[in-house]
């Protein structure tokens, strides 16, 4: 090997030595859904002998040599309905096969642990129940179904995680999920996969999957202090949501108290599953999800809060059993535009409402 | 040479271009800018076709050039997103979507069905023109600092986020798309109205049969595409609304307009090929095409099915579940007509009397590549793989296995099978059946790799990889070194031909259509008198029969 240049050779090596033909399988769908793409493979690889066989059959002996004359053949029916009904089935089969794959992506189980993903241009932000933060990470425990909540703060993103053999697209405007378990520690990619401007391929990251015992220590010592319901809490507060939703005899909107999952009557008629998406539209737009008995008073939190803000509120909405903390803060708080003009006319300005981040 | 055409015809050792032909009818530039035939204008297109695949072509390469390692390091990743960008707007609308249909098909559908002309030859030289049109404004966009939206100009990327020429490019697109629907209009007319006497539906040659199809698709799917260009013009310009979730709009309604045409248009541009492939594995098996009518058929059903199969571009992208569960099933139903013509293809060989000419070449390349690239669909219409295959490299290679090894081989088949009647020269044949095989080569080397990469998840549209994935990378930048030999040498041994090419004669090849039944060059008439469809299609026998009485003729004279 000594007429080989030295610098091919370290490039020979690195590239032998870092080079990958198959993804690891690190979650439990992995497998399954490798089966089905086995199972794919085989039959193309089938279906491709078979073509080129033939070809390769005829040519020999059929060609003008062996063959001068061609006897003309109108078709066969026989034939026809076979090569339409074999394909036809292996086509379905793939079909059905898929389809249950597909419907196991993407229905969580109930008790899956909620993570929430925002992608904007060109980072991913993830958002741990527990009030942790990651940007281009995402930490994840083994053995433990894990629920990502995704929504785009801008464009069109998908975050993908080839290891894990799940994908979801990261749509503006509108929650969606995806879940997975994790099988086996250690760090894989994460990618952008759909694309979205300047530094689309720069909005990687790692996936790093630790055991359970490994995650709680990382949890404990990445945690921020508060979680998101505690975020949400304070961003309630600031943005004065109690002054209306305080659940008094006299109060201008709905108690929140249990409202997560139940049932809503509309102004509109009809009803509504107040789910994160009712709750995330009700904050934006407001006036087009009034529930039955409230005046379409509320204003529009469109540019106010961050989707970030809205995963903490609609996180505090959902642990939201009681009023006694909502009232509690009322009591002690001014923010009621009514008390600020009965305590001193003109002597407090309003806090600015500016876009908060929590 | 021509030992290896199929048989020497009594007058080609004899044979002289006809000096009364379309090309030297009229001379002068004019005489070609303002011509209504539909011969010439097939030219023009020919012409300005391989300009824009040269141009597509060069920025394919700078693609690949820049994924030969790892770091975006040949340019910034904006003017990577630019090049992908513009490679994929010209080769879509500028090359494959016009290709055959405006090259082939404007040149032969009316000698194939015995007409002098298409049924609306201004129409003809007007949708050349929109393509000038659009290719220019496509060009000055490229050179006023491009867009880099994607060919698929996702909102609201498109509409609120990138500051390139969106509007320009979308305009271009537009325009591009009347030239297509006219040119579909144009078809279905013609087809309809100007058959030969005696020229019944089913004795139309499968080439007809296959632009019918795509000419259908054409004209109902394109006005979609136009339709959501201009709602991206509108919301970018004055923010109607219609995509943008903070004004109550969906983003996914783009998604559904936009894949209504452009699923469809992955049809418009297989189609007219695999009519191409009829005819040559037909004239070179010596035989008629296997199951005729189901061949026919299979390129109708395609039509049809692929029309509602435009929401499998969407798995991942929050449609609700059951409609995944639709619109996988129907994708199943429309791979079924491409298997049935794969296996007819094949089996028109059986018991034919075959020879290897370059036509011949290019649609055995054509069935193992168009094979694959099938196969591979079926993996993404599988919901359950959609969901890891979708968005990464894995798609980059299924499709241009079917268009670029399906569609361009058909392309380059067709081109050197017609070459003869087109300039009534011969291409020298050894050198290209070498360029087949290279392209062939070439084109494995490049794409195949794709297929591992996309497994492994290596996203598209990405100018910087983790380096777990070069050496893949750069197998496909050789290989597309190689693929890049394999279409030159097309081009310059066909302009040599022009010149220095064997005297072809009216019908080298001994095929049955009608368009061999006349002189090369032909006519610009097409035919001396209107001829009469008085046998079945590909009737070799007719066709011996034919020669026998002309021999007759000849020999008592």
């Amino acid at each position: 090997m000594s007429h080989i240049s030295p610098t091919i050779w370290q490039f020979l090596v690195k590239w032998m030595t870092n080079f990958a033909l198959f993804p690891p399988e690190a979650s439990k769908i992995a497998p399954q859904m490798d089966a089905l793409y086995f199972f794919m493979v085989l039959v193309s690889l089938i279906g491709l002998t078979i073509v080129v066989l033939l070809i390769v059959a005829f040519s020999i002996l059929y060609s003008k040599e062996r063959h001068p004359v061609a006897e003309q053949i109108e078709g066969s029916t026989l034939l026809e309905a076979t090569w339409t009904i074999i394909p036809l089935g292996l086509f379905l089969m793939m079909f059905v096969w898929g389809a249950l794959i597909y419907f196991r992506v993407f229905t969580p189980p109930a008790n899956a642990m909620n993570i929430y993903v925002v992608g904007k241009q060109w980072m991913w932000k993830v958002e741990h129940p527990g009030g942790q933060h990651e940007i281009n990470a995402l930490h994840v425990p083994t053995g433990r179904a894990v629920q990502l909540t995704i929504i785009s703060q801008d464009v069109f993103h998908s975050f993908s995680i080839p290891a894990f053999r799940v994908k979801r697209e990261a749509i503006p405007g509108r929650y969606t999920t995806v879940w997975f378990e994790a099988t086996t520690p250690g760090t894989y990619h994460l990618f952008c996969t759909q694309y979205c401007g300047t530094e689309h391929s720069h909005m990687i990251g790692d996936v790093v999957v630790l055991s359970p015992e490994d995650y709680r220590k990382w949890l404990a010592s990445s945690t921020s202090g508060a979680s998101i319901a505690q975020n949400g809490e304070r961003l309630f507060a600031s943005l004065s949501c109690a002054a209306c939703h305080n659940a008094r005899p006299d109060a201008r909107g709905p108690s929140l108290a249990n409202v997560y999952g139940a049932k809503l009557p509309l102004a509109s008629g009809g009803t509504v599953t107040a789910d994160d998406a009712y709750l995330r539209e009700a904050i934006l737009n407001p006036s087009q999800h009034v529930t039955q008995g409230y005046a379409p008073i509320m204003p529009t939190y469109q540019g106010q809060v961050s989707e970030e803000g809205i995963i903490s509120l609609v996180e505090y909405i959902k642990n939201l059993n009681s009023d006694y903390r909502i009232q509690q803060t009322l009591n002690t708080t001014d923010l009621l535009p009514e008390s600020e003009q009965t305590a001193a006319p003109g002597a407090k300005v309003p806090a600015t409402k500016g876009l908060v981040k929590p | 040479m021509s030992e290896s055409t199929i048989v020497k015809l009594p007058d080609q050792s004899t044979a002289r271009i006809p000096k009364m032909n379309y090309l030297s009818k009229e001379n002068g530039i004019l005489s070609w800018l303002l011509t209504g035939d539909h011969k010439r204008i097939a030219i023009l297109y020919l012409i300005s076709l391989s300009f824009f695949f040269f141009i597509g072509g060069a920025l394919a390469g700078l693609i690949r050039l820049e994924l030969l390692t790892p770091q975006a390091d040949l340019m910034a990743t904006d003017t990577y997103n630019k090049v992908f960008t513009m490679h994929g707007l010209i080769m879509v609308f500028f090359f494959l979507v016009p290709s055959v249909p405006a090259t082939l098909g404007n040149f032969l559908i009316p000698m194939m069905i015995g007409a002098k002309d298409l049924a609306l030859p201004k129409i003809n030289l007007l949708s050349w023109y929109l393509y000038i049109a659009g290719g220019s404004l496509m060009l000055y966009t490229m050179a006023t600092g491009g867009v880099d939206t994607g060919w698929t100009f996702t909102t609201p990327l498109s509409t609120h986020y990138v500051n390139t020429n969106v509007l320009t490019t979308g305009l271009a697109a537009f325009i591009a798309g009347f030239s297509s629907i006219f040119t579909g209009l144009n078809f279905i007319v013609t087809i309809h109205k100007m058959r030969a006497p005696g020229m019944t539906w089913f004795k139309l040659p499968l080439f007809v049969w296959a632009h019918y199809a795509a000419s259908i698709l054409m004209v109902l799917a394109t006005p979609v595409v136009a339709i959501a260009i201009v709602l991206v013009a509108l919301e970018r310009t004055i923010g109607i609304g219609v995509f943008d979730p903070t004004k109550g709009g969906d983003p996914i309604l783009f998604q559904h307009l936009f894949w209504f045409y452009s699923h469809p248009a992955v049809y418009i541009m297989i189609l007219p090929g695999m009519g191409v492939i009829s005819e040559v594995i037909s004239t070179f098996s010596r035989k008629r095409v296997f199951g005729y009518t189901a061949v026919a058929f299979s390129s109708v059903a395609i039509a049809v099915f692929g029309f509602f199969v435009w929401a499998h571009h969407m798995f991942i992208m929050g449609i609700s579940n059951y409609s995944v569960l639709v619109f996988s099933l129907l994708t199943m139903l429309v791979a079924v007509p491409s298997a049935i013509k794969v296996f007819n293809w094949t089996f028109t060989m059986y018991k034919g009397s075959i020879t290897f000419e370059t036509p011949m070449i290019y649609a055995f390349g054509f069935l193992g590549l168009f094979t694959i690239g099938g196969m591979t669909g079926v993996f993404l219409g599988t919901s359950g793989t959609d969901i890891h295959l979708t968005e990464t490299y894995f798609i980059v290679a299924h499709f241009h296995f079917v268009m670029v090894g399906g569609m361009l081989m058909a392309f380059l088949s067709g081109i050197h099978f017609w070459w003869p009647k087109m300039t009534g020269r011969m291409y020298p044949e050894k050198i290209s059946q070498l360029a087949a095989v290279v392209t062939f080569i070439g084109f494995n080397f490049t794409f195949f790799p794709q297929f591992i990469l996309g497994t492994l998840g290596m996203p598209r549209r990405y100018a910087s990889y983790p380096p777990e994935f070069q050496i893949l990378n750069v197998f496909s930048t050789a290989g597309a070194t190689i693929l890049g030999v394999g279409y030159l040498l097309p081009v310059l041994y066909l302009v040599w031909s022009l010149k220095y090419g064997k005297i072809a004669g009216n019908n080298p090849w001994q095929a049955t259509g009608l368009e061999w039944q006349t002189q090369s060059p032909p006519l610009t008439e097409n035919f001396v008198k209107m001829p009469i469809m008085d046998h079945d299609v590909y009737d070799y026998e007719w066709l011996e029969a034919q020669q026998e009485k002309e021999k007759e003729v000849a020999s008592a004279r």
